[in-house]
């Protein structure tokens, strides 16, 4: 049971935590310019938005989580079903991000999510 | 060239670069804490002791430096492409790091996890020819 409770949380908080990253991202808007200052630039305009900070709160609560699973699971068994994260993430993202997942799309998630499995357990 | 392929080039590019830090901070990260006794978690005191001599290996630290790299590029590049486009795509990465282990390190590699490499390979290329970006500017 607790195996699964963890399971869940490593997936949902882990996309949860990259949906928010990618919310506070987007406000900053596209970056142009790559050398180290403006690099550091954006880094100090996201770290003063919300969203980045839980972002990484929820990914560090996944990280840990998936720590503590892979204390009591093998790694074979627990990687296989975290690639579930691929198909939530493209969800979440279409509802709270509003992204356009089309069909094409969708089929490439599952196939991803079908072709970890593979390299995993095989 | 038109700015939507320009976008498309800078997006795969700093794919390319999280593939490559990842997949490297994994890599250095798993080795130097094997060099230094491994991480028990057997209970909290040995988890954190085996943590702490992880910080005394160098390994782990450009590894850390590596994974610091690859939060960076990810971060860049949602900036402007989509989650759902980048998140998929770089789990090319599973596909490197088999191909890799296979060639470099002589690692077996049998036909179920070959037929994986090529299911995931066919995912990203589908993925990799939906528009990068669907959205305007987020509030």
């Amino acid at each position: 049971m607790r195996v699964w409770l963890l399971l869940a949380i490593v997936v949902l908080a882990g996309t949860a935590g990259e949906i928010s990253v990618t919310r506070a991202m987007k406000r900053i808007g596209e970056v142009h310019h790559f050398n180290p200052r403006a690099l550091l630039g954006v880094l100090g305009r996201a770290f003063r938005i919300g969203w980045m900070w839980l972002g990484l709160g929820l990914l560090a609560m996944a990280f840990f989580s998936l720590l503590a699973l892979l204390s009591w699971e093998n790694v074979s068994f627990v990687v296989p079903l975290t690639a579930l994260s691929y198909v939530v993430g493209a969800l979440m993202a279409k509802i709270f991000l509003k992204e356009e997942v089309d069909r094409i799309r969708w089929i490439g998630v599952l196939l991803v999510v079908v072709g970890v499995v593979l390299v995993w357990v095989g | 060239m038109s700015v939507a392929s320009r976008v498309r080039m800078k997006t795969y590019v700093l794919i390319v670069l999280m593939v490559a830090f990842g997949a490297m901070g994994d890599v250095l990260l798993g080795k130097g804490m094997r060099e230094s006794g491994g991480i028990s978690l057997g209970s909290f005191g040995s988890f954190v002791d085996g943590i702490v001599r992880g910080f005394h290996n160098n390994l782990v630290w450009v590894g850390i430096l590596s994974l610091i790299i690859f939060f960076l590029c990810y971060m860049l590049v949602l900036s402007w492409a989509d989650y759902s486009f980048v998140s998929p795509a770089s789990a090319i990465s599973y596909a490197v790091v088999t191909f890799l282990g296979w060639m470099l390190l002589g690692e077996a590699v049998n036909s179920t996890r070959w037929l994986g490499v090529l299911v995931i390979c066919l995912g990203v290329f589908l993925v990799g020819h939906t528009p990068t970006r669907t959205t305007g500017e987020i509030e």
